[in-house]
């Protein structure tokens, strides 16, 4: 479904991605671990089209299609999900008119029908329900307020709506407490399926004992320097990351 | 449609920017007492009005031109504006199929059809057309209720006396620069009288247009709400792209007596200037004016302000009756490298007077965008309240935001809140935005209208989409 080739990317002149590969079919879902300042969130939000970095070198193939001078809309438009580590408050933008003008706009780009609010309040019910969302959540504004874990389950559940083919979730782990994490995990197998590829950004092992990979890779400066099933995910728990760290700096 | 305007068009995406070829009777350009006569004796004025007049010239002369503004304007030369210009087949009152079709082609494009069928629903429009009103809309039906909207010239024919009671009691002859000389030289304006306990049955509105390329447009509006009496007024104005300067003084002033309540909108699209050499566009420098006279009065300001090259002005409330209420919100967008300072007057006098002030600047390009307001509490207006809110938000990296908010309480038991805050509509949100399939245009409108939803929601909903559309449009070439 998705498939990234030695993509080299920067900010600002700085390079962040290096050489980066990989290759996720629909339903699987793919771990990517590592430390700090490893890039990422900067793959993640490259993925989503975010218009500060530069890509120098290589591809990224999505559904037979080269996206790399494709709009952040055009992204979203074609199944393409990014979720994002820090969700920035609209002030003042109701939750549900957001949603909904997010929903339109992929039915109107599929040259589907889009939707009236009252077909679209029934879709939200249904979707708000399934995540355990309360009602008063619609009459908020857009992640105005929201604590950490409200913030993802809106995520969470706009992902549900867009029923997009790749998601991408950046940490959304982070910042939650156990409790959260697992509603928030809940909703994520709720919207899995066969037709879905995942990539999951995160620093730690707990979400992955929610959330199962099917393959975990770990990313040191710009690259994946290792990649295995699920198991190298408890090892880089033992072990953390310094000894890949070691082994690319030999490799260099 | 020309070149030359599809050109303008271009550049400035000021779709108003055409202008109409009608022919006029107009004064020479210059100021002196003769002009005042001329303009005093083409009006067929009674001998109190030029009494005004020349009242206020005199005292124009003996003031001087204020520069305090929190931004800069070049001295404006007096003598090389025309102050009256007229189209000259001007229909008989009461009678729109007289008007120029010329004049009613211009209303049209800019979205006031007068036409019987075409006509806004519920909203009656009097139309002013650089120095005169061109007609009323919906006059019978008015009539029927015992409302008067009509040009500030028929009142002052019609209803002299109303005129001679209230006409300069807010805004006195010599309260400032522009408005004494607006009280000397004003050629026409709206006149709204709602009588005791009667409840508008629709929406007022003038629709002010500034055709003349060397025209000053110095209207007045007088507002007049009788006890228990309510109304709602919208005014909209817009102008030729000239690459000069022009002038534009407005006054106006609202009475609310006992019980009565008067809601003042106004969606101000001037033309503001070429964005990138700051070429031309209008000098707003308007004089608003409420006093809330009676109990339980009300007056409340709304304003969205995304024209001129310079906006310089205070929408207030003088909150003389016990319990009375005043409320001023305000959107106000600038842009290219128009200035904008602007705000509002709260001074409360009556007992347990309450005031609210939402203010939203917003400022791209290289403009500046200032708040400047004053909360002001009397000695004996125990009990009174006030809440402020100024936000602003930015736009880009070359634009600046201000807000000068004074407050003078003199009363002890009074409560006052201020909040301000300052955001930039960023990257960020927009990525945001845009990565859930919103279009970028989408995404700034809903950017812009979520910061200005205090405001945007007091306007009459006819006028709130396009007020909407409008703040959208305005910023679509600033970010990005």
């Amino acid at each position: 479904m998705i498939e990234i080739k030695n993509l080299h990317a920067e900010i600002s002149g700085k390079p962040i991605l290096k050489g980066f590969n990989l290759t996720v079919a629909a339903g699987e879902i793919h771990a990517i671990m590592g430390p700090n300042g490893a890039g990422k969130s900067t793959l993640a939000k490259i993925l989503a089209g975010h218009p500060s970095y530069e890509i120098t070198e290589g591809e990224i193939w999505f559904k037979g299609q080269n996206i790399l001078e494709m709009e952040p809309d055009e992204r979203a438009h074609i199944g393409i999900f990014m979720s994002f580590q820090y969700p920035v408050e609209i002030p003042g933008v109701n939750n549900v008119e957001f949603l909904r003008a997010s929903y339109n706009s992929l039915k109107k780009a599929r040259g589907e029908q889009e939707v009236t609010p009252e077909e679209f309040a029934l879709i939200l019910e249904e979707k708000m329900k399934q995540m355990e969302i309360k009602p008063e959540f619609k009459s908020r504004n857009l992640n105005e307020g929201f604590s950490g874990g409200e913030k993802k389950r809106n995520e969470i559940l706009q992902m549900a709506l867009l029923n997009p083919s790749l998601a991408i979730l950046d940490e959304t782990d982070s910042g939650l407490d156990i409790d959260a994490m697992k509603i928030v995990a809940q909703g994520v197998n709720c919207v899995m399926n066969s037709d879905l590829g995942l990539i999951l950004i995160t620093h730690y092992q707990r979400l992955l004992d929610y959330i199962k990979p099917h393959y975990v890779h770990v990313m040191v400066d710009g690259k994946i320097v290792q990649s295995g099933d699920a198991s190298l995910a408890l090892t880089l728990e033992e072990r953390g990351y310094d000894w890949l760290m070691q082994t690319t700096h030999e490799d260099v | 449609m020309t070149t030359q305007e599809e050109l303008y068009q271009a550049k400035n995406t000021y779709k108003y920017g055409f202008s109409t070829v009608v022919e006029t009777d107009s004064l020479p350009k210059g100021l002196n007492e003769e002009t005042i006569r001329a303009i005093s004796e083409k009006k067929q004025e009674p001998s109190f009005m030029l009494d005004f007049r020349l009242k206020a010239y005199k005292k124009w002369l003996e003031s001087k031109e204020p520069h305090w503004l929190h931004g800069s304007y070049p001295a404006i030369d007096y003598q090389d504006i025309s102050y009256y210009s007229a189209p000259k087949n001007k229909p008989a009152l009461n009678n729109l199929s007289e008007v120029d079709p010329e004049i009613l082609k211009t209303f049209e494009k800019l979205g006031i059809p007068l036409d019987e069928q075409k006509r806004l629903a519920n909203v009656a429009v009097d139309m002013v057309f650089d120095s005169v009103s061109i007609g009323t809309t919906f006059k019978k039906k008015l009539e029927d209720a015992g409302v008067v909207l009509c040009s500030i010239s028929e009142a002052v024919q019609k209803y002299p006396d109303l005129i001679k009671k209230y006409l300069g009691t807010v805004v006195p002859i010599g309260d400032n620069y522009f408005a004494t000389l607006n009280s000397a030289v004003f050629t026409d304006g709206s006149f709204v009288y709602v009588p005791k306990g009667v409840h508008c049955p629709m929406e007022l509105s003038t629709y002010f247009r500034i055709n003349d390329k060397e025209t000053g447009q110095f209207e007045r509006t007088l507002i007049i709400a009788e006890e228990g009496s309510y109304v709602s007024y919208l005014e909209g104005c817009t102008a030729p792209s000239y690459d000069k300067n022009q002038l534009h003084a407005a006054v106006v002033e609202l009475i609310a007596l006992d019980n009565a309540e008067i809601k003042y909108s106004t969606v101000q699209n001037w033309y503001s200037g070429n964005p990138d050499t700051g070429l031309g566009g209008i000098y707003n420098f308007v004089t608003k004016r409420g006093v809330c006279r009676g109990y339980r009065s009300k007056i409340s300001w709304t304003q969205v302000e995304v024209g001129a090259a310079i906006t310089w002005k205070y929408p207030s409330c003088i909150l003389q009756g016990d319990h009375s209420v005043g409320e001023f919100y305000s959107v106000a967008l600038t842009n290219g490298k128009m200035q904008a300072d602007t705000g509002t007057k709260m001074i409360h006098v009556g007992k347990n007077t309450s005031s609210t002030i939402i203010s939203k600047g917003i400022s791209a390009d290289k403009s500046h965008n200032t708040y400047r307001g004053l909360v002001k509490i009397a000695k004996n207006a125990t009990g009174a309240r006030n809440y402020t809110q100024c936000d602003s938000m930015l736009v880009g990296d070359q634009c600046t935001a201000n807000t000068f908010p004074y407050i003078e309480v003199s009363n002890a038991t009074s409560q006052v809140e201020h909040e301000a805050s300052t955001s930039k509509l960023n990257e960020e949100q927009l990525f945001y935005l845009s990565s859930r399939g919103i279009s970028e245009e989408d995404a700034i409108s809903l950017i812009v209208n979520g910061f200005c939803k205090k405001v945007i929601k007091e306007l009459p909903l006819e006028f709130a989409v396009e007020a909407q559309k409008l703040l959208a449009l305005k910023l679509e070439n600033s970010v990005g």
